[in-house]
């Protein structure tokens, strides 16, 4: 064997047979950011075909919404993305708001957006640490989630919960921000560009977290049209589409912010376009924070059928206490139609779209995540990248399985 | 915004009119209601038509009414990033209708395809891959349509002496509590505790 003849070299002998290797990713693994079974078939490192099996975090949400009355479902939307809950639940009341015409208060719009940037960085914290991890970086996860940590008390000032808000309501929002919750997240404002150089220093351009990303899972303007892409998967590749610029809703065409755009299409430009995202965020919260404060107090819920009556006229009008008592056990009505109702949440386009038959519960409610699509090009991305890059591509998709399975 | 779409509407209509049975626009959406058989065309023509252009698939998804004849409305949403507009298209379809898939055309329909079948129950003639996609392996029934119950009809729980997670009947302790909030004076169809005794239910 050592004497340089053939007869049991590399190449294959007749005995030999190559066969693709198969391999099974997950569905309880650290890089899977949640339960994603992958089943790979490889040929050597070189990955030749992934099948994505989904469906275990699958909870029948849309079942579920259809025996529930619209108030009572708004609280399943929050469990779909639980990195940026918020989000969601805006879709949600954008969809009802649109069905019965409702145009909710100034200030209740402001906060809304608000809220809705502040879902928008926690994401991208998570994202962006995450997918550091995901390429073998632990620090800056850590230094992400205090940064979390503090957005979610934000949450949880505003509505009680950190995770679960249920604060964005058809019709408004719960309740009106304490005025010194607007002075402590405007500190946090001022202070967070700082804390995201930390990051940047830490990632940007560290040599081993440029290598496992840059040109790896490129996507191109054909694929984003094939595959359905929105978001950052978008704006990774050079199109600046955002629906916040190109189909406003809420107030975001009064706010002053630029899309980045990345050039390559790679992990890697995703990575930066997410980063910037953040900074424009901490802009957009800076000038709601200054318009909150110029527009002083104000409504937040429109004083309709959709919101429950004022608490002082509760004790004094008979109506209202019967309307609120309707409104918490038959809920409102909603006119009969259809809609679709889309935002811009972190991850990309998630919508709404809406059958309403008249009654209190809606007929059919199909919740479009974005996830969704983007998982299901992980065989499309990763046919012949190294093994290891699939989780370098996972992890710059964004996928939350909240949203996939719902 | 939307006398844009009625011109697109009108437009769509004017192009293909084989192909589009109906179009209204409502809350400033444009809805087209088109026959099973010509979906693949349409879908064709409104992705390379240059003024719609509706490139990406948002989303494909159906709605069972089980008194309908043609129980089920399989709805298709499309947006145009280079016009800035959207579209649903409406198609009905039986039970037992082969809907043409439209894979070929947009890849991103393949898992959309696949939940609605799962879901609903619908076949996809042309799909490459038509498997259940959200429920469990070996999962019965399609849970999105109105006759399913929310509470299924299996359960599991991992069973101690064989050693692994078995299927079960459904066994609730208490039956499933469907409330019905609907006012009385409007939309409830059921009798009130002592309307049986009233003069008119007396005859």
């Amino acid at each position: 064997m050592m004497d340089g003849s053939k007869t049991f070299g590399d190449a294959e002998t007749e005995e030999q047979q190559i066969r693709n290797f198969n391999l099974n990713f997950g569905p309880q693994h650290p890089a899977a950011h949640g339960v994603l079974r992958l089943v790979l078939e490889l040929d050597g490192e070189i990955v030749e075909r992934v099948d994505p099996h989904i469906g275990l975090l699958h909870r029948g949400t849309e079942k579920l919404m259809e025996s529930r009355t619209y108030l009572q479902n708004l609280p399943y939307l929050d469990r779909l993305d639980y990195v940026a809950p918020m989000n969601q639940e805006h879709a949600w009341c954008l969809a009802i708001e649109k069905l019965t015409g409702t145009v909710i208060p100034r200030r209740a719009s402001l906060i809304r957006v608000l809220f809705s940037e502040i879902g928008r960085i926690l994401n991208h914290l998570l994202n962006c640490t995450t997918q550091a991890m995901d390429v073998g970086a632990l620090t800056p996860p850590l230094w992400g989630f205090e940064e979390r940590e503090d957005l979610m008390i934000f949450y949880e000032r505003a509505c009680g919960a950190r995770l679960h808000a249920a604060y964005f309501r058809p019709g408004g929002v719960h309740q009106d921000l304490p005025p010194d919750l607007i002075d402590d997240i405007e500190q946090w404002a001022d202070e967070f560009p700082s804390k995201l150089d930390d990051i940047d220093n830490l990632l940007t351009e560290n040599r081993i977290f440029k290598q496992r990303n840059a040109d790896i899972g490129i996507v191109t303007e054909q694929d984003i049209q094939d595959w359905g892409f929105s978001g950052v998967m978008v704006r990774g590749s050079g199109l600046a589409w955002d629906l916040r610029r190109a189909q406003p809703y809420e107030c975001y065409d009064e706010f002053d912010f630029q899309i980045p755009v990345g050039k390559n299409g790679d992990c890697y430009d995703r990575y930066l376009v997410r980063m910037e995202e953040m900074r424009q965020s901490t802009s957009i919260i800076k000038q709601c924070i200054a318009k909150l404060r110029e527009e002083g107090p104000g409504d937040v819920m429109v004083r309709g059928k959709l919101a429950p009556p004022k608490r002082t006229d509760m004790k004094t009008s008979m109506e209202a206490l019967i309307h609120h008592f309707k409104l918490y056990t038959e809920g409102f009505r909603v006119p009969e139609g259809e809609v679709y109702a889309a935002v811009e949440a972190p991850k990309g386009e998630f919508g709404v779209y809406m059958v309403s038959d008249g009654t209190n519960k809606p007929y059919r409610a199909k919740l479009r995540a974005p996830g969704y699509l983007h998982l299901q090009s992980m065989d499309y991305m990763c046919k012949n990248h190294q093994l290891a890059d699939v989780a370098a591509i996972l992890g710059s998709l964004d996928i939350v399985f909240g949203e996939v399975d719902r | 915004m939307s006398e844009l779409l009625n011109e697109l509407g009108g437009h769509i209509e004017a192009k293909r009119p084989d192909c589009v049975a109906s179009w209204e626009v409502a809350y400033g959406e444009l809805t087209v209601n088109v026959a099973l058989s010509n979906i693949v065309g349409l879908v064709e023509f409104l992705r390379t038509d240059p003024s719609c252009r509706f490139t990406s698939l948002v989303d494909i998804t159906a709605v069972d009414h089980p008194e309908r004849p043609k129980r089920f409305d399989v709805v298709y949403h499309f947006l145009s990033m280079y016009q800035n507009h959207r579209i649903r298209l409406r198609v009905a379809a039986r039970e037992d209708d082969m809907i043409p898939s439209i894979t070929g055309i947009h890849p991103s329909a393949n898992w959309f395809e696949r939940e609605v079948f799962d879901m609903f129950g619908l076949l996809f003639t042309g799909h490459p891959d038509l498997r259940r996609i959200l429920t469990d392996y070996g999962f019965r029934g399609y849970p999105l349509r109105k006759d399913f119950p929310t509470t299924g009809y299996t359960e599991v729980r991992y069973d101690e002496e064989q050693k692994r997670v078995i299927y079960e009947p459904v066994s609730l302790v208490q039956e499933y509590r469907q409330f019905d909030f609907m006012s009385p004076w409007e939309g409830a169809d059921y009798i009130l505790p002592g309307d049986e005794k009233s003069e008119e239910a007396k005859g």
